[in-house]
């Protein structure tokens, strides 16, 4: 019979396949956009306001919870500042919409 | 909400996520993207603030984070943008590490066994010290961007010796803390202290010209930090976002690095890039060279079928962009073909020069890239090589040059060739640049914006 597998395993297979679509997804990303490519994978790497929001929220809390909150403030403007600073530069694509980029 | 259905709603946001960077594929698509990022990031939040407490504690502080970014996000200068990457990437390591913290401090909070297990431990020392480096390397990062610290590398005698030993004495702590019954605090405070310092130690060294490699590097750092704190809390979605992140920032990196023809490895040992190079910036013969004014080259432009604009980082320094798009709106009314050429590296960061052109509401069908734009100079009448040196320098051709096989710009192959420049100082990797030298180049002194006002004016 084969065990019940580690979550360790489990983790480490989603972390191997979210590297690979990372990577193909990654090389179809047009070259002048790779300013925008920057400030939106720093507002997704701010998805780190999740483990964040789990310090600053336990059941039972002590003084972890004020680095917690800490962490969330920090990760809040990671959040809101790479999606909002990322369309005010997708706007400026826009303007003189015209079809193909070429 | 049950276990399961928090997993699935962490799905949801995982693919969410994949698809805001696939939106980035085209201009066109690209901001349904980033709406796509903000949905699963909304979701990811509403679903963890069901399985937590402290709603206020917690809306309280999304507000200030979020207001401050918001904030910042409407101010920045477009010409600033490396340096608000680099501030992010220094906020997302130190939560990685304020996160790390509060899990050894109290694991159950994060559904792991109360004694931490081994395999938590090594995770938590992963996200600890990833999370560590990427706060000092980019907190010297964003120094060395915004002019407050010198862009010059700093190197020192043993460097690479003192941080392979703190690099070891890092590993042993972790090594104790590993195998420690308890909580070992000491231990986990001594690998945490060391990471930073080592984030410290391995930034200083580059130089100002390396830049756009270490900006990228730091942006997949901050990605693996996200993702070791996935692992270290056992959550899927952080682990794709952080790998997503990850692998966009060592793509970057890698093409940065083939846009400059250096080796990974060499740019992070650092040390290139530094001031008054030692290259050959005078071979002890006096070259002559032709110099005219913006009247003179405003001219040839205008009686020209095509034109080239190469523009470089001194552009943006002289805040030039809006005079460039006046000038190029004039020739296109003359008729004239005005296209932009972007090298890889033109710019502080990947694809700077692109945004700082957009904002000047230059329409991106005109902006091309290299590869695209190449084989078409030997048949351009005017290359106008604005505040871009090293990337136009046919040296790269030359074998026995510190550029040689630097991927370049073939400005030397149109028929004239402007270049607007202060002085006839070196660029940044401190080499003279033949193309300033040939029969058919013309040199315009002075600053770009005001040549450029110049130039509009007189057609």
């Amino acid at each position: 019979m084969i065990g019940e597998v580690d979550p360790t395993i489990i983790n480490l297979t989603v972390f191997v396949l979210a590297i690979f679509v990372g990577y193909h997804v990654v090389w179809n990303v047009t070259p002048a956009l790779h300013t925008p490519l920057m400030s939106v994978t720093n507002a997704i790497s701010g998805i780190i306001l999740v483990g964040a929001m789990l310090a600053a929220g336990p059941a039972e809390s002590d003084w972890g919870v004020w680095l917690g909150a800490v962490a969330v403030t920090l990760a809040s403007i990671n959040v809101f500042g790479g999606f909002l600073v990322t369309q005010r530069m997708l706007e400026m694509f826009r303007k003189k919409d015209k079809k193909g980029s070429a | 909400m049950s276990a399961n259905s928090v997993a699935l709603a962490y799905l949801i946001a995982s693919v969410f996520f994949i698809l805001a960077l696939k939106g980035l594929s085209s201009p066109l698509t690209s901001r349904r993207g980033n709406l796509f990022g903000m949905v699963g990031m909304t979701i990811a939040v509403i679903t963890t603030l069901t399985v937590t407490k402290n709603w206020a504690l917690i809306l309280g502080c999304i507000a200030v984070g979020g207001t401050i970014g918001a904030v910042v996000a409407r101010r920045v200068e477009m010409t600033a943008m490396p340096e608000l990457v680099a501030f992010m990437h220094s906020l997302v390591g130190l939560a990685a590490v304020f996160i790390a913290i509060a899990a050894v401090n109290n694991p159950v909070s994060f559904g792991l066994p109360a004694v931490l297990p081994m395999g938590s431990k090594l995770e938590l020392f992963l996200g600890t010290f990833i999370g560590a480096m990427t706060w000092s390397g980019s907190v010297i990062a964003f120094l060395k961007l915004s002019g407050r610290m010198s862009g010059a590398p700093i190197t020192f005698g043993g460097q690479h010796m003192v941080n392979l030993v703190l690099a070891i004495v890092m590993l042993g702590f972790g090594l104790w803390f590993f195998f420690s019954e308890s909580t070992n605090w000491t231990a986990f405070a001594g690998m945490a202290a060391i990471a930073f310092v080592l984030g410290f130690l391995i930034i200083i060294p580059i130089g100002g010209a390396d830049m756009p490699v270490v900006i990228s590097m730091l942006n997949s750092y901050s990605g693996w930090a996200a993702a070791g704190i996935g692992f270290s809390l056992g959550n899927p979605m952080l682990i794709i976002a952080g790998s997503l992140v990850g692998s966009s920032g060592a793509i970057l990196s890698y093409i940065m690095c083939k846009a400059m023809n250096r080796p990974f490895l060499s740019v992070i040992l650092g040390g290139f890039g530094s001031e008054g190079g030692t290259a050959a910036a005078g071979d002890g013969i006096q070259k002559t060279y032709r110099s005219g004014s913006a009247d003179d080259a405003a001219f040839l432009m205008g009686n020209a079928d095509s034109v080239i604009i190469v523009p470089g980082y001194g552009l943006a320094v002289a805040r030039a962009q809006h005079s460039v798009k006046e000038l190029a709106e004039k020739l296109h009314a003359k008729g004239v073909n005005v296209r932009f050429a972007i090298h890889p590296v033109a710019g502080r960061m990947p694809g700077h020069m692109n945004v700082l052109l957009a904002e000047a509401e230059i329409p991106y069908e005109q902006v091309l890239e290299m590869d695209e734009i190449n084989s078409d100079f030997s048949n351009t009448d005017v290359v106008l090589v604005l505040g871009a040196n090293d990337v136009v320098n046919p040296a790269a051709n030359v074998p026995g040059s510190p550029i040689y096989g630097m991927p370049i710009l073939d400005a030397y192959k149109a028929r004239t060739v402007m270049v607007v420049k202060r002085s006839m100082a070196a660029g940044y990797a401190g080499l003279d640049n033949d193309l300033f030298y040939m029969d058919k180049t013309m040199m315009v002194f002075g600053d770009a914006k005001k040549v450029v006002e110049g130039m509009v004016k007189a057609l």
